[in-house]
This record gives structure tokens, sequence and C-alpha cells, in this order.
């Protein structure tokens, strides 16, 4: 039998529910698992012991035949999830301590079916990034390395934390938040399966927000059908969240294996940008072209206004920011530093409370939203951003999905890309795209590069739609047959 | 007072605008489902929404919104089909998000007037700019500890109407009106109980003076003023305070002033240097609010008749404006006065309810819900001057009777026997009687002292106890002494 | 359009964030670069086009005037920095 820590969910259920182990022995062994892998730095916070109760819970519905839908399944919940009575810290100084009051829906719903949280996984700070370094609690280590350099990788961000866990088999899967690529891009640098489904989908009521009219829950998996498996337990309607949209979630997995015969893959033409890792235009015609020997019809489609999406996501994005940040003011919760008076305790708290990336962040949103500039600026975004959306509305006319490289480069080493932040931003300038629409997005790793680092493309659907990803993913993950182990597990 | 200030230089104008925030009528706040309810324990009506807990997201109240376009409606507003919440983004304690929610841009009210009703009798229509919803702060307490300040954030989310006016008041006493009709209207409404001791109704008052026909000068904002005098003193104080100000050669600065009803004046709140940049936003955690047409017909339906529909009515009545003004003042006086006059003369139940009754509880110091006189009662009296059960003289002792024992008056002239006698041979023998006992006096007015004509009518009400009627008395007695 | 020292601190005011005389050095460069890298948008044509409000294709929803929340304090303040018979506390505010 293959260890329990490289099952799938899929096989670790039907093991289950065949008794062939039990969910204390699943749980147990990942806690194994993730101690011997500390050093990856994987979790803020983690809840071994919560999860080893929930465990035997989970049996004990198993011997009396009444187990939930995903029952004992251990996974990693980004740190962005409020998670009551444990520790939530969107990887800040800020909120150091803070233990919420309340639960996020989404994670109240994965704990109703089941799943067991192992612990809040690592991310970058208030989710702002593309590397998981900026954390307050330390940086995530890719468990992939290049072959011959010994060198820390990144996991990719901001989900780093999670993608990595699920990549170095210490979760079975894990939750993530995409605002303009961080469920997407850190499943490529990762080599896993990770969807942002359509916002709106997934409540973000107890999701520490960080760009609100782009923040969306996904998750992490490392095959396409256990991510169906894990959204279905996300998803759904919640009146707690005015953005939260009322239709049926349907049985996503049911989707996974079905024929893409006929489906009509986009090809944009716009995403072929200069700086791209020849690899990976290479790996995306591969991509091509597998869809189309499963059937798939393959159209070239015009998104013309995607040169402008990174752009418009550096406007909106900081804007929101700065004013979601403000209620981090060391009054109610969280840290305080002290001062003077009001307003410079007020400055100290913010100050020290608050990493670099996020206080660049809050500073640029705040001066476009500044008098004089909003117009300029911010409504000016607005616009472009319509365009944007009406890009996607036009392309679907002539496609059911489009296929796209998920980052322009594979992982790169700690260190290697920060110096300036507006290179450090074009990791995402693939997945910011969709996020500024709103349409739903997957990563699904398909190939290695030539330096043995995993490589992964971008399915990219219609609102609501998520149904039509999974189809297509499961197929690419089919044709792709991607089995590298990370060098962590290799050796 | 009046709108003209005397200056040194000449005379001066002042040009005043309202902002009135009325706390919406309703269980919860505006974003959460925390009660809204005055008084509680400090933050034992916070929800993690209202407390701006990470994560946490607004979800708007059906019923403030409702509310709203009622109090539109009401002010005889345009309601536009889309409204935009925006943020308001400043930092300060007892405003846990960091930001309002309010609406900037695109208010769910636009433009609209009502009429104000002067104390002379005549009436001034004035603009209505704008109504808005929008989220209340908490409450900081500054004068606990030397060196701390205490935050509850029970009224923080509590929803607000702000009811922007036009410029149009000039004069202190116009803006005491406008306060009491937007209190009047939307306590008809029922979408704010006007309570200004707790400060469910607060006034933002915009000063500034001109000379007569000039553009508008520099305006000040006087925050918080939470009473209608008080609206008039931080008026008349701060105009003052302006026309002194220019004539000593200086200039008004636009600034937030406070007023102190101890002394009576207003003074600078030390200014927020960054207060003018608040980065509004459109909330993206919110959708724009639309309304369709039909929801809007659907409250038109349910409108109250507003005090100056009543007015109108009641003029038409045949009361006068200022009676029918006063009487419509207060939902409360207009059912009351409606009651009593049901069935019966109008005026003169506008007479009973406005001179006698609510003399008589302000006297002792009531409030017309606690009259010991109940409407019905006091129309029962108004009948029985109008049929010439009684006459207006023993009405009032019947009414004082009233008072004390909350009897109707029927029952009290029938156990007392102050029915006005009507017999014309009665009347006749009593005539003849006092005629007869002062033949000196008949004389003496034959000869010309017609002045003794109201002691003759003296002397017979006297004797008959003041039951008889007086016009026929007055019909007999003149044909008598003629004779 | 580029930010100049003075510039990071007046924002800096504004977002309460205390920013030492040096990092505004740094500071005012990498936010002059991020906003070189926006000013792209100027030149997209946007005449005509109303700016998007949400990706979301509904009406904003409602919710019933029912009371559901409240009554914890203790819960509220629990992760206070400061508190005292039930209020939030902070270093006096002058008005
Ligand atoms: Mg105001
Ligand atoms: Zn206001």
């Amino acid at each position: 039998m293959t260890k329990l820590t490289h099952l799938t969910i899929k096989a670790a259920l039907e093991g289950l529910k065949k008794k062939e182990f039990t969910a204390s022995e699943l749980v147990g062994a990942h806690i194994a698992a993730s101690e011997s892998a500390r050093h990856l730095n994987c979790y803020i916070t983690e809840t071994f012991d919560s999860a080893r109760a929930q465990a035997k819970e989970a049996d004990a519905r198993y011997a009396a035949g009444k187990a939930l839908p995903l029952d004992g399944i251990p996974i990693a919940m980004k740190d962005l999830f409020c998670t009551e009575g444990v520790q939530t810290t969107a990887a800040s100084n800020i909120l150091r301590g803070f233990v919420p009051p309340y639960e996020s829906t989404v994670s109240g719903k994965m704990k109703a079916d089941g799943l067991i949280s192992m612990g809040k996984a690592n991310l970058d700070e208030f989710a702002m990034g593309s590397s998981n370094t900026t954390s307050a609690f330390g940086n995530v280590i890719n468990p992939w390395k290049r072959k011959g350099d010994n060198r820390d990788l990144v996991p990719g961000g901001s989900s780093g934390g999670s993608a990595a866990a699920v990549a170095a088999r210490i979760a079975m899967g894990a939750t993530g938040t995409d605002t303009g690529g961080s469920i997407r891009q850190p499943a490529a640098f990762c080599g896993i399966a990770g969807i942002k489904p359509t916002y709106g989908r997934c409540s973000r009521f107890g999701v520490v927000a960080f760009a609100s009219s782009l923040d969306q829950p996904g998750s992490f998996a490392r095959t396409v059908e256990d991510n169906a498996l894990l959204l279905r337990s996300m998803a759904g309607y919640d009146p707690k969240d005015s953005t939260s949209v009322n239709v049926p979630v349907p049985d996503y997995a049911a989707a996974c294996g079905g024929s893409i015969k006929g489906l009509r893959v986009g090809v944009p033409k716009e995403y072929r940008v200069e700086g791209t890792n020849a690899e990976i235009l290479a790996l995306w015609d591969k991509g091509v072209e597998m869809l189309k020997d499963a059937g798939a019809e393959i159209v070239e489609v015009s998104l013309p206004h995607t040169k402008y999406a990174l752009e418009t996501y550096y406007v909106i994005a900081p804007a929101e920011c700065s004013s979601n940040l403000a209620r981090y003011d060391g009054v109610r919760f969280g840290q305080r530093s002290a001062g003077e008076n009001l307003i410079e305790t007020y400055e100290n708290t913010r100050a020290e409370g608050f990493g670099r990336e996020v206080k660049r962040r809050i500073l640029i949103g705040t001066y476009v939203l500044s008098a004089g500039y909003y117009d300029a600026y911010y409504n000016q975004a607005r616009r472009v951003r319509k365009l944007i959306w009406q890009d996607f509305i036009d392309a679907y006319q002539k496609c059911d999905v489009l296929l796209t490289p998920t980052a322009p480069t594979p992982a790169f080493a700690i260190g290697e890309n920060t110096q300036d932040p507006v290179t450090m931003y074009l990791n995402d300038i693939f997945t910011i795209p969709a996020s500024m629409a709103g349409m739903p997005g997957m990563g699904v790793p398909v190939g290695l590069s030539a330096d043995g680092l995993p490589l992964g493309l971008q399915l990219i659907g219609k609102p609501f739609e998520e149904e039509t990803l999974f189809k297509a993913g499961h197929a690419l993950e089919l044709a792709a047959k991607f089995d590298a182990l990370p060098q962590l597990l290799a050796a | 007072m009046s709108g003209i200030i005397k200056g040194a230089t000449g005379d001066w104008e002042m040009v005043i605008g309202l902002e009135i925030h009325a706390q919406v009528l309703s269980e919860t706040k505006l974003f959460s489902g925390a009660s809204a309810a005055f008084g509680a324990a400090p933050n034992a009506q916070v929800s993690p929404v209202d407390a701006g807990m990470p994560g946490m997201l607004p979800v708007i109240n059906s019923v403030c919104v409702e509310k709203a376009v009622r109090t539109g409606l009401g002010l005889n507003s345009v309601i536009n089909l889309e409204s935009v919440f925006e943020r308001k983004n400043y930092f300060y304690p007892d405003l846990p998000q960091g930001y309002q929610i309010s609406q900037y841009e695109k208010p769910i009210v636009g433009n609209g007037e009502i009429e104000i009703d002067l104390p002379d009798g005549t009436v001034k229509t004035i603009g209505i700019e704008r109504l808005h919803l929008e989220q209340d702060a908490g409450k900081s307490l500054h004068d606990q500890h030397p060196q701390k300040s205490f935050v509850d954030l029970n009224r923080s989310g509590n929803p607000l109407m702000e009811i922007v006016s036009k410029p149009d008041l000039r004069t202190p006493e116009e803006a005491a009106a406008y306060v009491t009709k937007v209190r009047a209207i939307v306590r008809y409404l029922d979408t704010c109980d006007g309570n200004m001791d707790e400060g469910s109704m607060r006034c933002d008052v915009n000063v500034s003076v001109r000379r007569a026909g000039a553009p508008f000068g520099t305006r000040c904002e006087i925050k918080n003023v939470n009473s209608v005098r008080f609206v008039q003193m931080a008026v008349e104080s701060e105009a003052r305070r302006q026309v002194d100000v220019i004539e000593a050669g200086g200039t008004i600065v636009q600034e937030t002033r406070l007023f102190d009803p101890k002394t009576g004046t207003t003074r600078s709140m030390r200014s927020k240097e960054d207060a003018h940049d608040y980065r509004y936003f459109p909330d993206p955690d919110l959708l724009p609010l639309t309304l369709e047409p039909d929801f809007i017909e659907a409250i038109k339906k349910t409108l109250p008749e507003l005090p100056d529909a009543k007015k109108k009515r009641f003029i038409a009545m045949g009361l006068s404006p200022y009676d029918a003004s006063v009487l419509t003042s207060e939902r409360e006086r207009a059912e009351f006065f409606e009651k009593a006059a049901n069935g019966n003369d109008p005026k003169l139940a506008a007479n009973w309810l406005t001179n006698e009754l609510l003399g008589a509880l302000n006297k002792a110091e009531k409030d017309l819900s606690d009259s010991p006189v109940r409407a019905e009662q006091l129309g029962g009296l108004v009948a029985l001057i109008a049929d010439n059960t009684i006459s207006g003289k023993i009405a009032k002792e019947v009414f004082a009777e009233m008072w004390e024992s909350g009897k109707d008056a029927a029952a009290i002239v029938e156990e007392k026997g102050l029915k006005q006698v009507t017999d014309t041979g009665a009347i006749e023998k009593l005539v003849d009687e006092v005629l007869a006992e002062n033949a000196d006096k008949v004389a003496e007015y034959r000869s010309g002292k017609d002045k003794l004509f109201g002691f003759f009518v003296g002397q017979i009400m006297k004797k008959s106890g003041g039951k008889m009627n007086p016009a026929m008395v007055n019909d007999l007695l003149t044909s008598k002494l003629k004779g | 359009m580029s930010i100049d020292k003075d510039t990071v601190g007046k924002i800096a005011r504004l977002a309460r964030i205390r920013v030492s005389e040096e990092d505004k050095e740094t500071l005012a460069g990498e936010l002059s670069g991020i906003l070189a890298m926006v000013e792209k948008l100027n030149a997209v044509d946007t005449k005509g086009v109303a700016p998007l409000t949400s990706v979301v294709q509904m009406k904003l929803p409602m919710r019933a005037d029912v009371v559901t929340d409240g009554g914890i304090p203790e819960k509220i303040l629990q992760n206070a920095p400061e508190h005292s018979a039930g209020f939030f506390v902070v270093p006096k505010v002058v008005e």
C-alpha cells in the first residue's frame, strides 16, 4: 500500500470507508510528516492536538456508519481565514495573538463536512506578495529544488504555506485565497493543482480582507478531482457576504472525467508576452496539443486589454487595501505600540505592526484615492477594468474556456527577485486578468523545466461554470501525467 | 432675533443651512444584526461587524432602506433608483473600521422641498439638497481619566439618515422652524423618534454672513447641536462672531466648531489638518443599491397625511393658519384635534384645545398623551356649548371639573344642574324682576346711560347662577328697556 | 508623476504610519516606480466607459431587521490591548 501521505483525497476517503485505515492513522501520518518538514515553515500555528481529537470523532462516525462527506481528511487552512478560538494572524505582526471569537463561513463549512485542519498555513503578510517572503512569521520554503542547486526556492504566494504543505505531502489539501493569482501561481511553483472560483462563489465572510472586489477563497490539492471535492465543500451562497451569489453548487467531481470533445479552447494571443520563459511557452503549446488530442477545438482569441491588467490591479488592489487595513489601529485587537498621544500611538502601531510590502501598498493606495488623484488613477483603473471584463465576455462568444501559462517563470530562489517591487509584481501577469474580471481560474501542473522544476498551465472559465474548468483541467491532467515528486520526498 | 445683524459698518444677513442626522427607527443597525436600542451597558450591543473585526462584512438592513425612501417621499424629494455606498476614510477611536460607510456622489434621496411655519403665521419654502444613509460612530468618553479615553461601540453602526437642507434659511427662527418641521415629518412617518435628548436627532448647523444680495460668505459648521433652542442660540452667536471678525478686519476660516450651551457661544474644534481628505470611494463590500419603481409606489401608498397637507385641510375646515400649524406641528396633537372635532364645530374645538387644554397641560407640565381629559371628552364639552346646553362661561367651570375628576362633560352638567335656561317665560320673569328691583337705574338708562345694559345682564346672570342663555337674555332685555 | 519625500510624508500621515526620514527617501523611489508603471493606464481610451462597480451581476441583497447579533461584550473586548469596565481604553483624545 502507498504511504498514507501520498494518497489522494479521493483514495483516502475510499480507504477510510473500507476501514483500510483510520482517520487517526491518516491524521497521525500527516502530523509525523509535518514534524519532519518543519523547516519548510508551512504553518504559523499548528493545531495537531485538535486535529487528533477531531480524527477520533471522525473514526467514531465511520464506525457508526455516519461519516460526513469528507470526514477525516487532513488539510491546511490559510491563516487568512478566521478560526474561532485559534490564533489568526494574516502573517502580520499587527495581528499576532489575535484569537477570533467567530469562524469564517468557508472554514466552518469545511469543518462541518469533516475536514480536519492541521494548522494555520503561512502566507505573505495580508496576502500581499507572490513569493511568501513577506510573512512576519518567516519565509516558506518550496519543497522543490533545482537540479544540482541547493538554494531554497520560494513556493510562490501569497498562499505559499498552503501550496508547499500540499506539495510536501504534509496536508492532503488546503485552502487558499486568490486576489491576483495567490492560488494559481503558488500551485504552479509547487507542482500541484489549485482553483480560484468565480468571484462570489465562496463567501468572504471571516476572511481577512486584502482587496474586497478581488479576494476569493479557493483550494489546493494534488489532483484536479481532489480540488473538486474541496471546492464543493467551500462554495455556496452566504447571506453574510453581500457579494456572495445565490446559485446552486454542482457536484464538481462529477464533471471530472467527462469528455471534452467539441469543447472550444481559446488561446489568447496577447499572452505571449515578452520576458516569458521559453520553456513555459513551449509547455503552453504542448498543453494546446494535449487538449486538441483529447477532442477539444482550438480557437485563437484576443483579450486586447490584458496588457493593462497588471497596472489596473496595482491601482485597485492597493486602494482597497489602504482602506481595508485602516481597522488595524491597535484599539480593539492586535498589537499596540506606545506613543506620546493617540495619533502617535496609531502611527507607531502601524509602523511597527505592518511589514514593508504592506506599508508600500497602503501608501500607494492612499495616494491614488487622495484628493486630486482619484479620478486620474482610481476611476481610470475602474474604467479599464470594465474593458478587461468586456474582453473576456467577448472572447467567450468564441470559446468555452481559455488556456494560458500560469506564471512567466518557474519558482525562483529566495531573494532572487525581490529587490524591485515592480519586477516582483510581474509574477502575476497571467493570473491578474481573470481576477480583474472575476472569472474562475484553475492551475494544473503539466511538466518540468530543464532544471527539474514544476511548470503549470492555467484554465480560465466563464462565470459560475467551474464545471467546465474541472472537465478541461482533468483532461489536461490525464494527458500531462504529471507525477514528479519534489526533491524533499524523492530523497 | 431677526436675520439682520447690525454691525458697526452696516447690516449683515445670515445664511444658514442645516444637516440633520436622524436615527432610523429600526430594531437593528444599518449593516449588522446587533440591536440599535438606546441605553445598553457598554459594548453590549456590538457585533464583530460593528467592532470592525478582521473579515467582517456589511449586509444592509431592508427596513432602513424602506424608511429612507419613506422619509424622502415625506420631504417631497426625488428618490434615486440607484444609489451607492461609499467609504469615508479617517482614523478615530470610535470609528472601528477606519472608515464610515456613507453615501457620497449618489445618495438614495435627491432634491426636494418642505414648507416651514413661522411664528407670524407665514410660510416659507426651504429646499432639501439630499438625504443619504450612513453609519453612526461609537462614543468616546474623554472626562473619566486624566490620560485615557474610553470607547463604547454600542452606537457604532446605528442607521442614520443625513438630511441636508439648501442654504435657504435666513434667521435663527427659520432654522428652528425648519428643525421643528423635519422633526414633525419624521415622527408622522414613523421613521425616526425625533428624540433630541437621546441623540436620535442631531443637527450640524452651517452659518455664514454676507451683505444683503452679496455672494455667500465662508461658512463654519457647528457640530452636534442637540436642541431646537440651541440651534437658534448657536446661529445667533456664530453669526455675531463672524460679523465681529470681519468688521475687525479679519477673515472667516472654514472650520468645524462646537456650541457650548453653558456660554451660549461656539468655539473652534482643534482643526484636524487632514480632515479634508476623506478618500471617498465606493465600498467594494457592497453593490450599488437599486430600487424598483414598484417598491417606491408601494411605500407611497402607505404614507400618512403629512403636516402640510393636514394644515391645509384644517384651514379649509375654518381654522386660522396659526391654529392649524399649532395643531399639526405634532402628530399626536393633530390626531387629538380630529377626534375632539369629530361631529363638532372645528373652530370651537380648536379653540378649546389650543387655549384651554394645551394651556392647562403646559401649566401642569404634562404631555398630551397623559392628558386627564381625553379627546372624545373634550369633543363632548364642545358639543354642549355648540347646542346651547351650556354657555361658554359655564363650560370653563365644567372643564375644570373634568380636569379634576376625569368625568364626562354631560355627566357634570347633569349632576350640578348647569343646564342653560332657554325657556322664554322663565327668562322674562327674571328680567322683569331685575328691572323692578332697579327702577332708578332703568330710568337712568332710558335717559341715555347706555352703559347700564351690562349691569342688568350681570344682575340677571347672577340671579340665575349663569344658566340663562345669554343671547336670549340680551334680546328680552333690549325689548323691555325700549318699552 | 513622481512622488517626492514630502508627499510620502503627507500620505504616511494620512495613512497613520510613522515613516523615518531615510525611509521616506527609499519609499519615494519605490512608490514613484509603481506610479510610473500604472501611468500606462492614461494611454487607454476610456471615453464613454462607465467604471466597473462590481463583477457580480446582481442586486444588493438586504437582510431582515431582526436582532441576530450583539450581547457578547466579553468577546468583543477579549482581544483588546487595553480595556476597563466594559470600555476599550485608548490614550486620551484631545479635541
Ligand atoms: Mg456634517
Ligand atoms: Zn453625516
